[in-house]
Formats: C-alpha cells, sequence, structure tokens
C-alpha cells in the first residue's frame, strides 16, 4: 500500500512531466527567481522535496503562491529540470484535493440526462474525484 | 577431414562451478573431425599448454578447439600454443564458456547444456578452418603531428628524441596554442611561456622536426605505416626562410584596426603581424582579409620598409605531398561561444569576460601589461565574481552547452582568484561553484589554499541573473548553505565557459575515417587500455582532442602517444591481420555498396579485363582490398548483395555451420 505522499508524488511528476532526479543541485533557479524572498521555500527546494516526497509540507505552504509562473527557472536550468512546472502541478494538487472526492464512478447513472452530453459528466468526474 | 582436439579448462572453480567440464568434454567427443578431447584445471598454464602439444604430436591434430574464457583474453596464448606445435595459429577457435556461459548462468544443468553446444559450434568452424598467414607492409619512418599546441610540441618533441623524423602541422602563424595565451599554471603558478617557449624553441631547432606553420591537412590517404598526406601551405605573403623576424613591418603597416585574436579581441594588431613575441617560426604573416594592398593594390609599405626583401603579395597557396608511417592528432579546443546564455549578459558588457579572456588581461604581454583592468573604462575591479560551469554539465534537452564536465575551470578559476587576491588585496572575490572538482596531485591543497590563505569567498550556488546598470553589473545568484538569495554589485564577472574539440577536428577525423564520440571529441581505441590510440591503425591521439585535459594529463598523454608512434617506426615491416575481407571477383557486380560502407577507406574499384567463356574480353568493374588498411569488421560482408565479400577467418559458411551447430 502506498503512502499518501507517494500517491501524491506520482500525481505531480505525472502531471508536470518533470524529472527531479535530473537535478545537479546547482540552485541556479533560485539564483534567478524574483520571488526569492518572498518565498519559504525556494525553487531548488521545490524540486528535493518533491524528489523526496515531502508534497504535503510543500501543498501546506505559502510558498507555491508566491511563485509568478515568469519561467526563468525553466529558461535557465542547466538540466531542464524546470522548477515552474512542478510548482504549477503542486496547485494543481491543491486544487484537486480541495475539491474532495465529490464523484465516483457510481454517482454517474443517477446523474445521466439525455440532454446532457456525457462528456460534461466524464469531465466533472476527472475534475472532482481524486 | 580435420583432425580435431577439443580442450575443455576448468579456470579453477570460474568455469568447473557452474558447468560439468567432464561433461562437455565427453559429450563433444562424437562431434564430426573431432579425435581427441580433455579437460584440464589451467589449460593457460604451463602445463595445460604441455598437454595441447602432446596431444597435437601424438593425434596428428589439424585444428583445435579450446573451451575457456573470452577469446580477447587467451586467444593469443593459444594460438602461440599451436605455433610451437606446428600448427598454423589461425587453426585454433576458442569456445567462450566462461563470460558467456558459466559466469552468467546459476544452473548446472542448463551452464552444462549451453557448454556443450558453443563446442560444437567451435567445432562446426574448425572444421572449415583454413590456414591463413597474415600480409606485410613496409614502414615509412616518418611521423605526422596535426597540431602545433603544447600536446603537439610534446609529442614531436619526444618522437625527434628516438630518432625519427616528425612533421608538425599548424593552422596558425605560430606553434604554441592555448598554452602560449596563459598567464600562469596550476598548481604551481609557474609562468606558462615560461615553460612553454623553450620547448617551442627545441622543436624549431631540432634536426628531426619540421614544422608546417600556417598549414593545414587537406588530404589524407593510405594506410597505417604508409599515409600519405597532402598539406597545404596557406599563402602568407612573406617568405618564411628570408623573414628575419625584425617587426618592423607590423610596426609601420597602416592598417591598424584588426582584432589581434591572441588576445581574444580585446586590442588590435596590424594587418601585418608576428602573433607574439615568442612566435615559433617567427615570421611576419600578411592576414589577406584586411591588407590593404591585397584588397585595393594600393600601398606596399610593408614591402619598402622590409629590409631583408621578404615581402611577396604575389604568394599563393602551395600544397605538399609527404609520406607518413603514423599520424598523431592534437587538434586542441576552444572555449565555447557563451553568447547563447543570455542571462549572464556577455553581449551586454564588456566586463564580463571568459576565463580565457582573463588570462590575457593578466598576462604581462596582454593588453593591459599585466595589469588587471575593467575592459570597459579601464579601471580597477574592486568586486569580481566568478561563475563555474557555464555551458558544462547542460542537460542535452537544455541545447546550450554541453553534457560533460569540462575539467580544467575549477582548478584555473582558484588560480584566478588566488592570483588576483595576492596581487590586489583590496579585492572581493567571490565563486559562485556547483561542485568544488579537485582531483589531481597537489590540487585540492591548492584550491583550500585560495580558500584560507587568500580568502576568496566560494559560494555554494550559481548565478541566476547578471544585469550591467550603470558602471556596475548586477549579480543575482543562490547561497544554497546559507539559504539567501545574494545580490553582489560587482566590477567584473568572468565566465568559466566549458570547452570543446577545435571545429577543425571532425572534417580531418573524416579523412583520417577515425572515429568521434557525440561532442566531437576523438574516440580511442580501449577507453582504459588503449587511451592514446585511435580505432584506426596507425592513427594516435593526443591531449583535448581526446576530451577535456589539463597541461600536465597532456604531457604525458602526449609522451604516451609519442612512444606509441616510435613502437610503430621502429619496426621495418608491419604484420597485418590476415582475417580480412576478400573479394571474389567473378561474383562482384561493381555495385559500390562496400565501398560505402567500409569505415576505413580499405575498398577501392578497379577496371579489370575478364576472359568471357566465348573467348572474348570484357572490362568489369570490381572491388579490391587493400588488406593493409582492412581491420576485419566484416561490414562489407553483410553490405555486399552478391555475396562475393567475405571475411577471411570468419567466412559466410563458417559462420552458418556455426548457427547450423547451435540450432541442431
Amino acid at each position: 500500500m502506498q503512502n499518501k505522499n507517494d500517491r501524491l508524488k506520482e500525481q505531480i511528476l505525472r502531471s508536470s512531466g518533470v524529472d527531479p532526479r535530473k537535478c545537479m543541485r546547482c540552485g541556479k533557479c533560485s539564483g534567478t527567481c524574483p520571488s526569492y524572498d518572498e518565498m519559504e521555500y525556494h525553487p531548488h527546494q521545490f524540486v528535493y522535496m518533491v524528489e523526496n516526497g515531502d508534497i504535503e509540507t510543500l501543498m501546506k505552504s505559502q510558498s507555491i503562491y508566491k511563485c509568478l509562473s515568469c519561467f526563468a527557472c525553466v529558461d535557465r536550468c542547466p538540466r531542464s529540470v524546470e522548477p515552474a512546472k512542478i510548482i504549477e502541478a503542486v496547485r494543481l494538487a491543491v486544487i484537486r484535493q480541495q475539491n474532495g472526492d465529490r464523484m465516483t464512478t457510481n454517482d454517474i447513472p443517477s446523474k445521466l440526462d439525455p440532454d446532457m452530453p456525457q462528456q460534461a459528466l466524464m469531465s466533472a468526474l476527472r475534475k472532482y474525484s481524486k | 577431414m580435420q583432425r580435431i582436439g577439443v580442450f575443455v579448462c576448468h579456470c579453477g572453480t570460474n568455469i568447473a562451478g557452474t558447468v560439468d567440464v567432464k561433461a562437455v568434454a565427453d559429450a563433444i567427443k562424437n562431434e564430426p573431425g573431432v579425435v581427441f578431447s580433455a579437460e584440464y584445471q589451467y589449460m593457460c598454464s604451463q602445463a595445460g599448454q604441455e598437454l595441447i602439444k602432446n596431444a597435437v604430436a601424438e593425434n596428428r591434430l589439424t585444428g583445435i578447439v579450446v573451451c575457456s574464457c573470452s577469446p580477447r583474453m587467451h586467444e593469443a596464448t593459444f594460438r602461440k600454443t599451436a605455433a610451437a606445435a606446428g600448427l598454423n595459429p589461425y587453426m585454433v577457435e576458442i569456445a567462450n564458456i566462461r563470460e558467456q556461459c558459466s559466469w552468467v548462468h546459476k544452473d548446472m544443468l542448463t551452464g552444462t547444456q549451453k557448454a556443450i553446444i558453443l563446442a560444437k559450434a567451435a567445432v562446426a568452424k574448425v572444421n572449415l578452418n583454413t590456414p591463413l598467414t597474415p600480409g606485410e607492409s613496409p614502414v615509412t619512418k616518418r611521423a605526422l603531428v596535426i597540431g602545433g599546441g603544447i600536446a603537439g610540441i610534446q609529442t614531436a618533441l619526444d618522437i625527434a628524441d628516438a630518432g625519427f623524423k616528425v612533421d608538425i602541422v599548424e593552422k596558425n602563424p605560430t606553434i604554441g596554442g592555448k598554452m602560449a595565451q596563459l598567464d600562469k599554471t596550476f598548481p604551481t603558478l609557474d609562468c606558462a611561456a615560461c615553460i612553454l617557449t623553450p620547448k617551442m624553441v627545441d622543436a624549431a631547432q631540432n634536426e628531426n622536426i619540421k614544422i608546417y606553420s600556417y598549414s593545414e591537412v587537406t588530404e589524407v590517404g593510405g594506410f597505417v605505416g604508409n599515409f600519405e598526406v597532402t598539406i597545404k601551405r596557406k599563402a602568407r605573403y612573406v617568405k618564411e626562410d628570408v623573414c628575419t623576424g625584425c617587426g618592423i613591418c607590423t610596426e609601420k603597416c597602416p592598417q591598424k584596426k584588426v582584432p589581434n585574436e591572441f588576445n581574444l579581441g580585446m586590442d588590435n594588431r596590424h594587418a601585418i603581424y608576428i602573433p607574439f613575441a615568442q612566435a615559433v617560426p617567427k615570421v611576419a604573416t600578411i592576414d589577406p582579409r584586411y591588407c590593404v594592398k591585397l584588397k585595393t593594390g594600393k600601398c606596399g609599405l610593408c614591402e619598402k620598409v622590409c629590409t631583408a626583401g621578404a615581402i611577396d603579395y604575389n604568394a599563393k597557396d602551395e600544397y605538399v605531398k609527404e609520406k607518413y608511417g603514423a599520424i598523431v592528432v592534437a587538434t586542441g579546443y576552444n572555449p565555447i561561444s557563451v553568447d547563447k546564455f543570455d542571462e549572464f549578459a556577455y553581449s551586454q558588457s564588456k566586463d564580463v569576460i571568459t576565463s580565457l579572456e582573463l588570462e590575457r588581461l593578466m598576462n604581462a604581454a596582454g593588453p593591459t601589461g599585466g595589469t588587471l583592468l575593467r575592459p570597459s573604462d579601464g579601471e580597477h575591479p574592486h568586486t569580481i565574481v566568478f561563475v563555474q560551469c557555464v555551458g558544462s554539465r547542460c542537460d542535452a534537452c537544455a541545447q546550450k552547452g554541453k553534457e560533460y564536465c569540462s575539467k580544467i575551470c575549477c582548478m584555473y578559476t582558484a588560480k584566478h582568484a588566488m592570483l588576483i587576491r595576492d596581487k590586489y588585496p583590496d579585492t572581493d572575490v567571490y565563486v559562485f561553484y556547483i561542485d568544488v572538482r579537485t582531483p589531481g596531485k597537489n590540487f585540492d591543497e591548492f584550491y583550500r589554499r585560495a580558500v584560507e590563505e587568500y580568502g576568496v569567498h566560494y559560494i555554494k550556488g550559481m548565478v541566476g541573473k547578471v544585469s550591467p546598470e550603470g558602471k556596475k553589473l548586477k549579480v543575482q545568484g543562490s547561497d544554497l548553505i546559507y539559504g539567501k538569495q545574494l545580490h553582489i554589485d560587482a566590477d567584473l564577472v568572468v565566465l568559466a565557459a566549458a570547452i570543446e574539440p577545435d571545429k577543425s577536428a571532425r572534417p580531418l577525423a573524416t579523412m583520417l575515417t577515425a572515429s568521434m564520440d557525440t561532442n566531437d571529441f576523438f574516440t580511442e581505441a580501449h577507453p582504459k587500455l588503449r587511451p592514446v590510440e585511435s580505432p584506426t591503425a596507425g592513427v594516435f591521439l593526443s591531449g583535448t582532442c581526446q576530451g577535456p585535459k589539463d597541461i600536465p594529463e597532456t604531457v604525458s598523454q602526449a609522451g604516451a602517444a609519442a612512444s606509441k608512434v616510435i613502437g610503430l617506426l621502429v619496426k621495418d615491416k608491419l604484420k597485418g591481420n590476415p582475417c580480412v575481407a576478400h573479394s571474389n571477383e567473378l561474383m562482384c557486380n561493381g555495385c559500390s555498396t562496400c565501398e560505402k560502407v567500409c569505415p576505413y577507406g580499405a575498398i577501392s574499384y578497379v577496371d579489370k579485363e575478364f576472359r568471357m567463356p566465348d573467348r572474348t574480353t570484357k572490362v568489369r568493374r570490381v572491388a579490391v582490398v587493400n588488406e593493409a588498411v582492412c581491420q576485419g569488421c566484416g561490414a562489407c560482408t553483410v553490405a555486399c548483395m552478391s555475396g562475393a565479400m567475405d571475411l577471411k577467418g570468419f567466412l559466410n559458411k563458417q559462420i552458418m555451420a556455426e548457427v547450423d551447430a547451435i540450432c541442431k
């Protein structure tokens, strides 16, 4: 049984497409970040924390909302790790969790409506389930 | 019919631990051709070899199969044994039942089965073996060194010292290479010129060495021991044997606005120039891109002031053909262009420089006479930031830099930082590093001295951005240990640019049919055991053309390459490998496919007259293999559509017999 952080890590790696193992810990992302001083955790730490599966700490931190998505770190990373994409994925994970597990596949039959395209239901399922 | 003896080796427990060697020896007895089989603890030992020799004599064997380790290990040993027993050495086959069987299997039963099958395949092959005799070719006792940097000079000196003639081909007007541009050398801080220029003079004065400066190799033909090379001597518009190097022309020339490449464009030279005071040969060269006389026909001042009468505006490129026994590649390196790293503002500010530019700024013969001054305003810099790994250790997807570590930057940056702190103690020096890599004798001690004795600030982190603001350079970087983002107002920023092989290396590799890696570094024949030889016979590697290296390593590799060349040149005849390709002229349809796939350029086509059944003659185009060049890779045998090409010792029918034996 995987623990929650492992599941979250897998989800973040998949949705961001980032491989944190490529990081060589040079810190250029943090050297380049314009919001560095606003953050509790910094871009190089984002990458490291995700690699170590310490996702929940990151999700609770305000730091992920200090990222401006300017993508300077993505542009300058010598190893193509793309820290901003990881941060985006963590924010997405928070949004998904906030919505909670509001819909399961069992709910679908009761919601079927001939006037509504079934694609909408599938979209909702994707959005509202974990 | 062959009379084959099979010898199964235990290799202690290496083989016998997983393979029932007795069962193998018994099972193989009934194979066609086998008249003798035995097993022994160590077949490669003296006693084991005696056993083989006795068996050959007693059983009148014509072929031998040794079931043992990889042929890479002991094929040569057993071939010698066979020769001593009076057999042709190429009547020996090895069945590799160690690396390909006992070491990779755990189960005795399956291991034994596989060993038997491998032995059967080898027996099937020996049944078709024929005695082979290696061909011989003479050796031209002269070596060519391509590149006249420290690597090329050292290799040439060592070869010349052994009494052989050597030619150095250098594309620039002078030998000396990158080392001539350096100021001091780590870890002893002796001046580069003081240790290099005597070697340059030695090379020039050595009667065994001929220097082709301002020349390039344009064509390479032939093969090991017998290379034929065309050297283009670019027109320098000055007669090399007449010019005295007095330098008057270089002072009087009115065209003064030519970027001086020796100082990396940080100052100007004249259109007629001698690159630096200790240049070898010390001869002027006219740069035709800038010379007014050559461009417009008016001027001719240098001709007027030259008392020796050395100027020749009508000079043309000359081509020299020369024969060599061995070729050494020493084409060296260049720093990469750092323009594409926008964040470091190299193209925006004159005060962002590369480390090689800093070498010139600190060199007494450099544009500032050795005083460290900012290129923009000539003021003393008080805060200097060094950025490490610019373009080194990059991910392939980033497409900006190189994947490898450039190896020399950590040490030269420590040297620069130390020299600056020593000469200008009021200067703050920061070094942003990812890792400090200092393997090498006295290297880490040197780096620690920079930190502990000279107070250089080493910061674990990387610079993210350099922005010119007024007279300052705002440097923003991270300090990963402190956990802070740093903002430094710097006067000078020095980038440790990655190094890459010289651009001339790739076309040269094509001419030499020498292989290269994806970074354009020459590949060695074996990364550990044959580090100075190219896989192409007779081509040797010296210095940074093979990979990033510092001066001590380059010099040792240069010596190693020289000793390999000497080992080749002392031979009067070269024994080839008899396992070479051979074309059956009657079957060859002249399609050229084999010529195209041959990585060594061993195949050519000739028109040959054939007598037809009706007594007429017909001229047909057929493939001919140069056996001295062929390395026996077999690519042509696979590509040949008419089945004309075959590899001696590995004939198609032999390989099919092996496959049949395995599949039976």
